[in-house]
């Protein structure tokens, strides 16, 4: 390469280190378009330059993955949301339940789940042996962002049959299939997880609860908090502690020594409540045995129930940001939409920002639960840590950019705010998923 | 929703991977010739203006390609492909959609070669952000432009041999976008003078750059006249994710988790508190968002779907990690963050640190304000009115 102008014998005659300075300066300069400008068109061919430190550890491997949707998940994606349309009646929306007795809600809820049923559209993950649909994890997230973002009741919510059933499916035997999953899947049953105890802490550190052993199966006694639906559900799974493993057992509410109480819930279409076992004799056939290590299928669920959660909370968080939006644009102040005044439109481009990226950290997740389950956890942790943040802020700031409006009842903007409450600690608030990316990362 | 690549696609990362392991150890990176040696043998893959026509001495390859080369180039820590930055960010790109044949061939090759600087003359001191207001006038002659008027935050004008100029030829339009002509133009015409503007950190990479009865052969004119907010704005089909950036991004990650780890801070180890650790995690978090956002945005791409403000997204997270990054680093070392070219205690080159923490702009205001990238957002992909 002859070269004649001073500029390129400059950078050719600085040391290595100096013009790789140079170019990264050069390079942050025109990172990314901005269309109003120049940059409009610019940001490929875009050159890195080496890093400065020798010290580093390589770079991690990445994928590439198409996290666009396959022609069969837009498929699945368009015959869902048209059915939803036509399907989900106001009388049944979220909205709508607020302010009935839990007896009440839970009619409506099975109201609602009753539809869902007829048109084959409960326990979606399922093999389709058991009545499922045989959806992919994938599908599984279209179906939850669907169902939020329409504004449906949880009668099916991502922990019930959403979890529930396929821990079964995953763990138990062909009879414990056979005995537990029609009823769920018909919906006479309510499944729900009851994992968390008094120290409210996720994993088997959170696991105080022992089970005594008689007759090959186990007696328990002691109380699991935070259990969604406890109030209303009938078969609960239960992990305790046994022969220094965690054992996951199914418990019935009918079983002797079993109770329940149910709580009001700041966001009242997600109640929680209490289980308590007073001697509850767990006989070997509600064992799920095929637990193996039960530690790790613990880690496993908790990684497939936040990744549920965050598919819910991206549903919801996209909507809480579409109706804000929308009343941006229809309120008017000084003569003008509100949303022509950037305290209003920034906000709302942040949450455009929050929400898209919270998507693409799902998206990875739920790819990585068939895909690669070696990068679940990381990938969860990002996903539920960074959601968590995001829709904390968009919680907030829908209601703010209402006025007064966002404070009344009426209006569903609060109801995504209170589903942000309920959405942090479940399953994990950021603090703990960004300690997890953290330790995980190896800092 | 995993796309796998082609067996050809496979053999083209095989192929970039062997060559960056054969061109790129320890030694090779000490050998006196090291750069004009790399730049001379990627050139001769055709490497350099991937995207590019083959007959101005470009690659002709594919986006999927472009993607595997960048992506396995920054992994691999590789210096750029081609000294010539701006040339073959956007002038080489504007020249190929918008250039006449002489053009092309009089500096497309040049750009591919590295043989000297392009510099950027857009902004003026009283329109940044809003560019299409720009005032320096050009007025035709016969043959020739006269240009009279002023830019500013010139990036390397001092070293560059040739400017991509936006001036306004038509004062009177009705729309501020029409009436603005682009010109190429050589740096050392006379009536050209160049003031370097010393920035914070102390750098003087960006100057003033003064017109005066500047004389310009109207060969050089790019595009239409009067068209010229076309020429910077156009679309070739760009490969436009960010990964390599990305991969630019993960190691700066690394470099202060490791800075974390070496770092004591009020008492102990930085890597230990928990305010620093979620810091880092949050941080690396949105690296892994915009790298799976490019990766949205790239299969967008592929399937033909015009890209347009989506990048918007990742260019505000950009912005938030410039500056993060260096605080983040400037909070952990303490008070020797104040010491500029202090003695390293840490082990990690800690006299970077101070000079990094005060180059974000470059970042953050240089590529379009995250105020504008917000607004753009708001009014192209959320449709509210504009202010
Ligand atoms: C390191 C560096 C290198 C550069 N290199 C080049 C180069 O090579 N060539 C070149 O032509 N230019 C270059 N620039 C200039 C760069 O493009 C401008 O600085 C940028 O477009 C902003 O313009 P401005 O500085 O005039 O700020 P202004 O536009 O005056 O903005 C000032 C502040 O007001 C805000 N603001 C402005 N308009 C709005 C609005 N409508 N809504 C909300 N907020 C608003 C901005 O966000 C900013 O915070 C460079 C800049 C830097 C920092």
């Amino acid at each position: 390469m002859v070269s004649h102008h001073p500029s390129v014998n400059l950078a050719l005659h600085l040391t290595l280190h100096e013009s790789l300075r140079f170019i990264n300066l050069l390079d942050g300069i025109f990172l990314t378009p901005s269309e109003a400008c120049y940059y409009n068109r610019q940001a490929s061919l875009r050159l890195r330059a080496a890093p400065r430190a020798a010290s580093c550890r390589t770079t991690k491997e990445v994928s590439l993955v198409d996290l666009s949707l396959s022609p069969a998940e837009a498929a699945f994606q368009q015959e869902f949301s048209t059915w939803l349309k036509a399907n989900l009646p106001e009388s049944q929306r979220a909205a709508s339940l607020q302010g009935l007795s839990e007896e009440e809600g839970l009619k409506a809820r099975r109201d609602w789940e009753r539809t869902l049923g007829a048109g084959g559209w409960l326990g979606v993950s399922w093999p389709k042996e058991y009545g499922g649909r045989g959806a992919t994890a994938m599908e599984q997230v279209i179906y939850l962002e669907e169902l939020l973002a329409a504004g449906a009741p949880n009668a099916v919510d991502a922990l019930g049959r959403g979890l529930v059933g396929p821990t079964i499916i995953d763990l138990g035997s062909d009879e414990q299939k056979q005995r537990f999953l029609p009823s769920l899947a018909d919906g006479t049953a309510i499944g729900t997880l009851a994992l968390l105890e008094d120290s409210d802490l996720l994993g088997p550190d959170g696991i105080a609860l022992t089970g005594a052993e008689e007759g090959g199966g186990y007696r328990l006694t002691g109380a699991k908090r935070f259990v969604h639906d406890a109030g209303v559900a009938t078969l609960f799974i239960v992990p305790f502690r046994a022969g220094g493993d965690i054992v996951f057992a199914v418990v019935q509410s009918s079983t002797e020594g079993v109770g329940s109480r149910s709580h009001h819930t700041m966001d009242e279409t997600k109640r929680m409540g209490d289980l308590t076992l007073d001697n509850v004799l767990v006989t070997p056939d509600d064992v799920l045995a095929g637990a193996g290590d039960g530690a790790s299928a613990l880690a496993r669920l908790l990684d497939l129930a936040a990744v549920a959660v965050t598919a819910e909370m991206i549903g919801a968080m996209d909507r809480a940001r579409e109706i804000t939006t929308q009343y941006a644009k229809d309120r008017i102040q000084f003569g003008a939409p509100i949303g022509k005044y950037q305290g209003v439109k920034h906000p709302l481009a942040e949450m455009y920002v929050d929400v898209e990226t919270s998507r693409s950290l799902l998206y990875y997740a739920a790819w990585c639960v068939q895909e690669k389950p070696q990068d679940l956890p990381l990938a969860t942790a990002r996903a539920k840590a960074y959601a968590s943040e995001a829709f904390t802020r968009i919680g907030i700031d829908g209601v703010q950019l209402h006025g007064a409006i966002g404070f009344t009842a009426e209006y569903d903007i609060q109801l995504y705010l209170k589903r942000s409450k309920w959405a942090l600690p479940a399953f994990g608030d950021a603090e703990f998923h960004y300690e997890r990316v953290a330790s995980l990362g190896g800092y | 929703m995993d796309f796998k690549l082609t067996p050809d696609e496979e053999a083209f990362r095989d192929e970039v991977r062997a060559f960056a392991k054969e061109n790129l150890s320890p030694e090779a990176r000490k050998s006196p010739g090291f750069l004009a040696n790399w730049l001379k043998k990627v050139r001769e893959k055709r490497w350099v203006g991937f995207n590019w026509p083959e007959a101005y001495g470009g690659g002709g390859g594919g986006i999927m390609e472009q993607v595997i080369l960048k992506e396995e180039m920054a992994k691999a820590g590789a210096p750029p492909l081609g000294l010539c930055l701006m040339g073959l960010q956007w002038v080489g790109p504007a020249i190929i959609e918008y250039g006449t044949e002489e053009q092309k061939q009089k500096f497309l090759p040049d750009i591919l070669d590295s043989k000297y600087q392009w510099c950027t003359g857009y902004s003026e001191p009283g329109f940044g952000s809003d560019l299409a207001s720009l005032q320096c006038k050009a007025v035709r002659d016969g043959d020739e432009y006269v240009i009279n008027g002023q830019k500013i935050w010139t990036s390397i004008a001092s070293w560059s041999k040739w400017m991509i100029l936006l001036t306004r030829t038509d004062f009177n339009t009705a729309d501020k976008h029409d009436g603005i002509t682009c010109l190429l133009v050589e740096m050392d015409s006379p009536g050209i003078e160049v003031r370097p503007i010393k920035n914070m950190a102390g750098g003087s990479l960006f100057a003033e750059v003064f017109f005066e009865n500047v004389r310009v052969p109207v060969e050089n004119l790019l595009g239409d006249e009067g068209k010229g907010w076309a020429v910077t704005v156009s679309a070739l089909a760009h490969e436009r994710s960010g990964i390599s950036e990305v991969a630019g991004l993960v190691r700066q990650l690394e470099k202060t988790v490791e800075l974390a780890k070496h770092t004591r801070h009020n008492g102990r180890r930085a890597s230990e508190q928990p305010s620093i650790r979620r810091r880092l995690a949050k941080a690396d978090t949105i690296i892994e968002g915009m790298r799976l956002n490019g990766q949205r945005f790239l299969t967008k791409q592929l399937k033909g779907e015009p890209l347009s403000s989506e990048t918007s997204i990742n260019k505000l997270h950009r912005a938030f990690l410039a500056i993060e990054f260096g605080d983040l680093a400037l909070e952990m070392l303490g008070n020797a963050s104040q010491y500029l070219g202090s003695e390293d205690t840490s082990g990690v080159d800690q006299n970077l640190w101070p000079n990094g923490v005060l180059d974000w702009p470059t970042v953050v205001i240089g590529g379009g304000t995250p105020n504008i990238q917000r607004n753009i957002i708001a009014e192209r992909i959320l449709g509210l009115p504009k202010d």
